[in-house]
């Protein structure tokens, strides 16, 4: 018996995929022209599946912080923040994150995926029991199974199926974790924040809620779904990733919690993990100065977020609920996506193909994300190639 | 421990319709490999059994599931115990 044996079924999924759309798993960009533009196979291609919501990955001012602080502090860390990887440039990153959060506390993580895996690794145990929305991100999944608290799923944004299970865990008198994304990576539908905020304080349980999407997205100051539901007050932690609207990598943890600051020694995906490089640091710091000064970024955004979602709509294909700038189209059957998917690389633009079971609903989709740094035009371009493929989509059954 | 057969028999209620037509199953039936069931179809089978004898079915208890009998048992177990 050989040691990849039981990746076979995964094999022969690759293979059957590859027959209908082998670029799919060999995209590579060999070079960026803009926020919007990248070559592949030398070709342009505009992307409609970046997550650079607010365009910030070549701001000329986050460019040149990165490129200074690479001059001034090195190329890298060489250690964990609990040995020599705490620079005075992670400390600020940390304060300007609590200040514009208005929270007591803020950690950050060498990558959202680690900053999910930390926090809920660390902070809820053995006897304890998190609340899962069924729909979350993987990061999230992996978190709560690391630290060994009962983890029970509730139904996507279910707040009837929520409750259930709260009554469920009520006379276990221990402490229960509700976990909810606000903006969902994959449908691009937002959490239910202001009833399930209501529940969290009727039964006396903590609330944590992942802004990676919605971060500069959602809220007058740009801080989330929370603020936007006006629900700041019951969210008690707030995890975040720097690689979406901030334009780098990394991830945090906010809290007002008075003993939150604990949960940097208790955690072993924060101590045995290198610190973010300067040039990381910097750029997130000027970034998030940029989404707090430049709000028509966000209001951009959102005009081409509708934009698409209403061509897209008008073209009768299968959405979700109400415009976001993540916009997810509904397929079904995995070999015609593929090849939709194609269709669409070979008319210059890239989205995500999304297959099961990494899909809510087990059926395969389309995501297209929206970007600050699109044009009218770009935007037009994205529909129009939706527009010359709807007889294959119309055939999925 | 033997799974309980009434249990049994209320279980294979939830599953049959996520298998392939005319797949007999039995306790020894594999969740993965013979129902055919992908990670998410399992947690749903979980939701679906909470809701069923009302208790809380941690995702915790998959990583000792494979077979049918390995579910019964869990959800025996979690019944035995209150929640």
């Amino acid at each position: 018996m050989d040691i990849f044996d039981k990746f076979q079924k995964l094999s022969k999924t690759r293979q059957a995929l590859e027959k209908n759309s082998s670029e799919f798993f060999n995209v590579v960009i060999e070079e960026v022209v803009s926020p919007t533009e990248v070559i592949i196979k030398g070709r342009t291609v505009l992307l409609a599946g970046g997550n650079n919501y607010l365009g910030l990955t070549f701001n000329a001012e986050c460019i040149r912080a990165a490129c200074q602080a690479t001059q001034k502090d090195g190329t890298g860390t060489t250690g964990s923040r609990v040995a020599n990887g705490t620079f005075s440039g992670h400390v600020a990153l940390e304060q300007e994150l609590s200040d514009f959060f208005g929270r007591r506390n803020t950690i950050i993580f060498s990558t959202g995926y680690i900053a999910c895996l930390a926090t809920l690794s660390t902070l809820v145990g053995r006897g304890e029991a998190i609340l899962l929305d069924a729909d979350c991100h993987a990061s999230l999944y992996d978190g709560c199974r690391m630290g060994g608290a009962d983890v029970i799923r509730f139904r996507h944004n279910d707040i009837h199926d929520l409750e259930k299970r709260l009554l469920r865990l009520e006379k276990r008198k221990t402490n229960v974790l509700i976990v909810v994304e606000g903006l969902y990576s994959m449908t691009g539908d937002r959490a239910p924040l202001g009833d399930i905020a209501a529940l969290k304080r009727r039964y006396g349980a903590y609330l944590l809620i992942d802004e990676a999407h919605s971060l500069g997205v959602f809220g007058e100051t740009g801080r989330g779904l929370a603020e936007e539901a006006g629900v700041e007050d019951s969210v008690d932690f707030i995890v975040g990733t720097f690689s979406k609207s901030l334009g780098a990598t990394g991830g945090f943890c906010t809290s007002n919690h008075p003993d939150f600051d604990l949960l940097r020694y208790g955690s072993r995906a924060y101590i045995f993990t290198a610190s973010s490089s300067p040039s990381i640091i910097a750029s997130t710091r000027m970034a998030l100065k940029i989404l707090r000064s430049q709000p028509e970024l966000k209001h951009r955004l959102w005009k081409h977020a509708n934009m698409l979602y209403q061509r897209l709509k008008d073209l009768g294909f299968n959405l979700g609920p109400t415009p976001s700038p993540i916009i997810a189209i509904r397929c079904g059957d995995p070999g015609k996506t593929a090849e939709i998917w194609k269709g669409l690389l070979d008319r210059g633009i890239y989205v995500n193909m999304v297959l099961p079971p990494a899909t809510p609903d087990g059926r395969a989709l389309l995501r297209c994300s929206l970007s600050s740094s699109h044009t009218r035009e770009q935007v037009e371009k994205i529909g129009e190639a939706f527009a010359s493929l709807r007889e294959i989509i119309w055939t999925i059954d | 421990m033997q799974p309980n057969r009434e249990l049994f028999e209320q279980i294979l209620v939830m599953l049959r319709p996520l298998a392939q037509d005319e797949l007999e199953i039995t306790a020894d039936t594999y969740l993965v490999d013979d129902l055919s069931l992908d990670s998410l179809k399992v947690m749903e089978v979980l939701v679906m059994i909470e809701d069923r004898f009302d208790i809380s079915v941690p995702i915790n208890i998959l990583s000792d599931v494979r077979t049918v009998r390995d579910l019964v048992l869990q959800i025996q177990k979690l019944l035995a115990g209150g929640d």
